[in-house]
């Protein structure tokens, strides 16, 4: 790269012809798309091309190993539509994304709340608290899977100890059993998101707001509602909805947990896709039109999170 | 108010409140961590208390380096979080920064693109992304998540980074350039400096989520010596229901170890990218 200033060179004067490209190049809109080429070419090949290709392949009866299938239209769609197994997998991630979602917030305001006292071991604690939401989700599933073990679970023996049950605990044997026992395990994972992503809203709301209200006689909970609730709504209205969108869109902790079983009972969108598409028989074209179904939801969602967040910005 | 009043209302309203978080929040991880050291003599007794360690052992650390792939995962692990960060960390910091700072027809309409690609999750296009990494021949080769994981690397860091670069003042640039730098060398000299916070901030999150995935391996490289940490433990350490509860924890612990500790580093440049990139918008 030359260094020789663009600038210095006189008006009306004709360029050579390298700097003009170089000006040019170096002009806002050019550079901004060249910039942006790298990350753009990665996304068009592996997230926009796979999302049409997805569409083509649920219209097909593709099954894996075999080069293309046969155009079939909406024949994915209408059987999945009869399908039991799939009723009660759209049924389970509606439990599945929404139930857990109103815990996590309340649970991680209460943390939030907490953290945002001070007392000694403050940053210590809030480190350690966030360590759910880090480590990788499909190895704390484990320790989860061995928690819900049907004979060597604690919670089966503590209460078995103290007395409350008489045998173990079929954690993830029914189907009942298995979705409170994926929802708590959901909530565990999530409610660090919701805190921390509070505490910072929390962290601007104005010390002397509280303390004016406290003197005029408010008490701890008419503050919260009066001072800062009113600072951190937008930070969790769009906790909120992003949390919606991955508990929505969740693979790992089914997988781990139940795989959708008993007898595919627990199924959620993303493991009945891949039992359907990859797993099992490999029926790729149904197994897109499993995920697909997923759209309509997603697009709802994103759209709402979307105007929140231009609301927000202006 | 008296002094024993007060104190006892905060151990009722918080010591109380924040021990049953902290114990809800981490017992799974003491799980993992005793179950991983425990013989397995006392750990199929279901007669005395699970919660105590009453004896270690490291037997199952050893079994999981000498009898199963686990070195090759976390090799595979490794590679493939390094070469996904890298390549995102360059695509978002060139994307953020011609968002943030480039005023350009259609910059408000890529913005929103970058947003909604965020928000489109891997299980709405890992089956026919399969298909495409077999059409294109990297099936079962690290260049299958190299390649993919960016697809949610991407958007993030360069939204956080987008963010970033419009805290800088404009001025500082244009001073450069009046200095006579070419925009690139004042790009490169003076605002990167400035952005490396949020550069720390996304490069520790793109590791992070590139080490933690788990579909797009499953799927991938899902066969063979190329699984990582997660796929290989869950897929491979549980056989036809028989658990080996001992070096199935033993993995959960080391897999989650690298993470842990780059978090506890940066812990700080980890909120703030969670807020920024999720939250602030």
């Amino acid at each position: 790269m030359t260094t020789t200033p663009v600038r210095t060179i006189a008006p009306g004067m004709p360029l050579p012809l390298r700097q003009r490209i170089r000006l040019w190049i170096e002009s806002e809109p050019v550079l901004a798309y060249l910039f942006m080429s790298p990350g753009w070419l990665i996304l068009l090949l592996f997230m926009s091309y796979p999302f049409f290709l997805g569409i083509w392949i649920s219209l097909t009866d593709r099954t894996v190993g075999l080069p293309t299938g046969e155009f079939v239209g909406l024949r994915n769609y209408r059987d999945l539509l009869r399908d039991g197994v799939f009723r009660l997998t759209v049924l389970n991630t509606f439990i599945y994304g929404f139930v857990t979602v109103p815990f996590k917030l309340l649970l991680g305001l209460l943390l939030a709340l907490l953290l945002n006292q001070a007392f000694r071991l403050r940053n210590v604690l809030r480190a350690a608290l966030l360590l759910p939401w880090i480590v990788p989700t499909a190895l704390s599933s484990l320790a989860w899977l061995m928690l819900y073990d049907p004979v060597l679970s604690p919670f089966s023996w503590l209460l078995k100890d103290w007395g409350v049950v008489e045998g173990s605990i079929a954690f993830l044997g029914s189907r009942v059993n298995a979705i409170v026992s994926l929802c708590v395990a959901n909530i565990w994972r999530g409610t660090p998101f919701f805190a921390v992503a509070i505490l910072a809203g929390l962290q601007a709301v104005p010390h002397e707001l509280h303390e004016a209200a406290a003197i005029e006689g408010a008490n701890a909970i008419q503050r919260f509602f009066a001072v800062t609730l009113p600072v951190i709504r937008g930070i969790v209205v769009i906790t909120t909805l992003f949390s919606i969108i991955w508990t929505f869109a969740d693979f790992q902790l089914v997988y781990v947990l139940t795989k959708g079983g008993p007898a595919n009972s627990t199924h959620i969108f993303g493991t009945f896709a891949w039992q359907e598409g990859i797993g099992g028989a490999g029926k790729l074209g149904m197994g897109a039109a499993v995920s697909l179904y997923m759209f309509p939801i997603l697009a709802a969602l994103s759209a709402i999170l979307l105007r929140y967040v231009r609301s927000q910005e202006t | 108010m008296v002094g024993s009043n007060r104190l006892s209302s905060r151990i009722l309203f918080l010591y109380v409140p924040l021990a049953l978080f902290t114990i809800f929040l981490l017992f799974p991880f003491y799980w993992m961590l005793i179950i991983s050291l425990k013989p397995n003599s006392l750990l199929l007794n279901t007669k005395v208390n699970p919660l105590y360690l009453t004896e270690f052992t490291l037997r199952h650390y050893r079994y999981l380096f000498e009898n199963t792939e686990f070195p090759r995962w976390a090799w595979n692990t490794a590679v493939v979080t390094f070469g996904a960060t890298l390549l995102s960390l360059t695509c978002s910091i060139l994307m953020g920064y011609a968002l943030g700072r480039f005023r350009f027809r259609g910059g408000n309409l890529v913005g929103t693109a970058v947003f909604l690609a965020y928000l489109i999750p891997p299980t709405l296009l890992f089956i026919p992304l399969s298909q495409v990494v077999v059409r294109f021949g990297i099936y079962n080769q690290y260049w299958a998540l190299i390649l993919t994981y960016p697809t949610f690397l991407i958007p993030f860091a360069s939204w956080l980074l987008m963010g970033y670069f419009r805290t800088i003042p404009r001025e500082l640039e244009e001073c450069a350039m009046i200095d006579g730098a070419s925009r690139l060398q004042a790009m490169w000299r003076i605002v990167m400096p400035l952005a490396l916070p949020g550069v720390l901030s996304a490069a520790i999150f793109s590791f992070t989520l590139s080490w933690n995935e788990f579909l797009y391996a499953l799927v991938f490289m899902g066969s063979g010596q190329m699984k990582t940490i997660p796929v290989g433990t869950v897929n491979d350490l549980i056989r036809a229901d028989v658990f080996q509860w001992g070096p199935l924890m033993a993995a959960a612990v080391l897999g989650s170890v690298p993470v842990a500790i780059v978090y506890m580093f940066f812990v700080d440049h980890y909120v703030s990218g969670m807020t920024a990139g999720a939250v602030k918008g």
